[in-house]
């Protein structure tokens, strides 16, 4: 996936000359988790480079340069470190447009690694999509593998708005399906992870049917894309599984013909559960599908604690908490 | 590389348009230090601690040296200190690297998850450590690891943090070497750069409220200088002359960044100071005696009331940024051995050898004496656990001091979570 995610930025690089990428340690060495390798010696210092450590300057710049006409693409190396550019992002980025009424906007894409499995520890794991999907202006797009990775991001640099782009570090090398405890898998092999060399794009705002199924809607995104497809197959229970792919905008229309048929919904993300994504999802489901809903709507999620180092598979929800919830949700 | 041409460097320009700041060495290039001016040992003045600041501004654009090459200490900035305290800071440095090498080790085989070594950084932390007060608070990095050291603090405590197991104070919650402790003075290190160089300002300013005589000192890196903390840190200090001694380790790198993308292309990060009015003081940070002594006047500073101080410590990282770190994808591998200011240890060993208070073979002695310390030490933690196959603290101690009470909520995810 890290290799799709370098070749939606060169694509970019390649077709926009407005397109500048820049982050910590992004330039010369191509960043920490690799994703931007080759592309400065490909595109030139100037237009790929390093940033200080400063994640509230980077944003800042970014949305300057955006003032000016560049399509800037930054890197913030951990969604964990995003907090210090979270005036930037909410009070300007996500407003700029509709203080000047169209007059200025925020074409920026803010890519960030999230979620855990790595042993990062409490600031190295967090998923912290919530705290953006709650503020009026902002996009959040999180990809499942490398195809819609390369979509998505090409789609989300194209777009005029601001969006977040966060991509789950435990897939950067292979599907996790969550069994911490099997062989490390890589994406060779994967149907999704036929990337094409080119340019394509996947449109912000579509989810995607995963898995087919009758009893039960499972609706995740990022790494929980995996482990709902491991907990299908572990309880057998046809679940029809959702990677909704872009939080904001949300393909609502997929969601509630999906819950209207199976009238049984199951949400599950790695982030904490108050007032994470899932209650909007769940309120949304209550919305829409109240008269169809055969049982209430279930949340897997990280729990309401810091992310602990030592105890990270404990924390972290895998295919047996959610094999739980599939069965109680279906038994009700 | 800040040296004092930057005036030059400055009208170098990428051509055309942005400039990129660049390092002047990547890997298959011959390092070549010898365009970095170095004042020699002794030639910069000490001035008394009531000095008008902007009387000193040169001394944040030069270097404050003691120990000179042939391991003689010279010019007024010389501690002075007694052989038996220059032998308890070569101990604590000695103890740090044999720490630091024997935890990397352990890492390797997958009993912990991570580590961060300081080395050729050792004086920064341990030479401030006995300048200090035991009772003074630190706001450390990840580097100073030699703080804890020189303070005498259990070994096997380090590591049971580092293994995250039974004995870890801190209950498997934080990453190693993320160290606590408040009985050592050694505040909560955080993930997040910089945020520990405004609290300690803060602390320091509850202090001056509290009319006591204990200081704070912080440290940053060149490269978490650009964080807004940094700036706060500044701001606050200078607004309320807060009894805080503020340190600037750069040590060249922040990961793959040369310190030029955090600014030090253009200027010292010493010369940050100057426009907060903050006495500014450029140190040889691979020299004992010199932290020592900065460190003990911007101390004295501080508790007599004469505000804060801020020290740039230049040094050099010696080795990767971590073990998940490959230094040689971004600079040449001899850039080390290049340093022209050489080991803090070896230096301090040459200069205790030349006043006739060390030998070579007490050296290797003591070093063999430390690895076994800490072997032992390390065999003490492993059996109270690692990472790799515990034993744990129960895991169910994560729901707890999120809040003071565990609040009803938290309460329910417990037991939903059969913990
Ligand atoms: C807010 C924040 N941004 C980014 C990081 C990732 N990070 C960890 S260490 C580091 C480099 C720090 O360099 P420097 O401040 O020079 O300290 P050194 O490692 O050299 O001691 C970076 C970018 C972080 N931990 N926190
Ligand atoms: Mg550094």
């Amino acid at each position: 996936m890290i290799e799709a995610i370098n070749s939606a930025m060169d694509v970019a690089l390649t077709q926009d000359p407005q397109v500048m990428v820049f982050g910590q340690d992004v330039g010369y060495f191509g960043g920490v988790f690799r994703a931007t390798e080759g592309l400065q010696r490909r595109h030139g210092r100037d237009r790929v480079f390093d940033a200080p450590i400063s994640e509230g300057g980077i944003v800042a710049v970014a949305v300057g340069m955006g003032a000016y006409g560049k399509r800037p693409v930054v890197e913030i190396q951990f969604a964990d470190y995003i907090y210090p550019a979270t005036d930037q992002l909410i009070s300007e980025a996500a407003r700029m447009r509709y203080r000047t009424a169209g007059e200025w906007w925020s074409p920026i894409t803010v890519r960030s690694p999230y979620g855990g499995g790595i042993f990062g520890g409490q600031t190295h794991s967090q998923s912290p999509e919530g705290i953006f999907t709650h503020v009026a202006g902002l996009k959040t797009v999180i990809p499942s593998n490398p195809y819609d990775a390369k979509g998505l991001l090409v789609a989300a640099i194209e777009d005029d708005d601001p969006v977040l782009f966060f991509e789950p570090k435990r897939l950067y090398n292979g599907p996790f399906d969550g069994h911490h405890d099997r062989p490390v898998r890589n994406w060779s092999g994967h149907p999704d992870a036929q990337v094409p060399q080119g340019h394509y794009r996947v449109e912000l705002g579509k989810a995607r049917v995963m898995r087919e199924g009758r009893d039960v809607t499972v609706l995740a995104y990022g790494t929980m894309v995996h482990v709902a497809l491991a907990a299908a197959e572990e309880t057998g229970i046809d679940a029809e599984i959702l990677d909704l792919r872009t939080l904001i905008p949300l393909d609502l229309d997929a969601i509630v013909r999906s819950v209207k048929r199976t009238g049984r919904c199951v949400v599950v993300h790695e982030a904490t559960r108050t007032c994470g994504f899932g209650a909007e999802l769940s309120a949304l489901v209550q919305e829409h599908c109240f008269f169809h809903l055969e049982a209430p709507v279930e949340r897997v999620t990280g729990w309401d604690t810091p992310y602990p180092h030592a105890f990270e598979w404990d924390y972290f929800p895998g295919p047996a908490r959610l094999a739980a919830a599939l069965r109680k949700c279906v038994d009700t | 590389m800040h040296d004092t041409e930057s005036g030059s460097q400055a009208l170098r320009r990428n051509d055309p348009g942005l400039h990129i700041p660049e390092p002047a060495f990547r890997p298959g290039d011959q390092p070549d230090f010898s365009g970095i001016s170095l004042p020699p040992a002794g030639a910069v003045a000490r001035p008394s601690v009531d000095i008008d600041p902007s009387a000193i501004r040169e001394l944040a654009f030069s270097l404050i040296r003691v120990l000179d090459e042939g391991g003689h200490a010279r010019g007024e900035w010389d501690p002075q200190l007694p052989a038996d305290v220059l032998i308890r800071g070569l101990r604590a440095m000695m103890l740090t690297r044999a720490y630091d090498q024997r935890m990397v080790r352990v890492q390797r085989q997958g009993k912990s998850s991570f580590y961060m070594k300081c080395t050729g950084e050792e004086a920064v932390a341990v030479a401030a450590a006995l300048a200090l007060r035991r009772d003074d608070m630190c706001f450390p990095t990840y580097r100073q690891q030699g703080l804890l050291l020189a303070r005498d603090w259990p070994l096997i405590d380090m590591m049971n943090q580092v293994y995250s197991n039974s004995g870890d104070r801190l209950k498997g919650r934080q990453m190693p070497v993320f160290y606590s402790s408040r009985e050592a003075g050694f505040f909560s290190i955080s993930g997040n750069l910089g945020t520990q160089y405004s609290q300690a300002v803060g602390w320091a300013m509850a202090s001056a409220a509290d009319g006591g005589s204990r200081i704070a000192a912080a440290w940053i890196g060149d490269g978490a200088t650009a964080e807004g903390d940094f700036h706060y840190a500044l701001t606050f200090a200078s607004v309320y002359q807060a009894p805080v001694v503020l340190n600037i380790v750069n040590n060249q790198w922040a990961i793959s960044s040369f310190a030029g993308i955090a600014g030090g292309e253009q200027s010292t990060f010493a010369s940050r100071g100057i426009g907060f009015g903050i006495p500014s003081l450029r140190v040889d940070g691979n020299d004992f005696l010199a932290v020592f002594a900065v460190t003990a006047w911007a101390a004295e500073r501080a508790r007599a009331g004469l505000g804060p101080t801020l020290i740039e410590l230049f040094t050099y990282r010696a080795d990767g940024h971590s073990t998940s770190d490959d230094p040689t994808r971004y600079r040449p591998t001899t850039e080390p051995s290049a340093w022209p200011l050489g080991d803090p240890i070896e230096r301090l060993r040459d200069h205790l050898v030349t006043l006739g208070a060390w030998s070579i073979e007490q050296h290797s002695t003591l070093e063999q004496e430390l690895a076994e310390a800490v072997r032992a030490a390390g065999k003490e933690a492993e059996a109270l656990g690692t990472l790799k196959d515990g034993p744990r603290i129960p895991a169910a101690s994560f729901f707890e001091q999120v809040y003071k009470d565990m609040p009803p909520h938290l309460v329910r995810q417990l037991r939903e979570s059969g913990l």
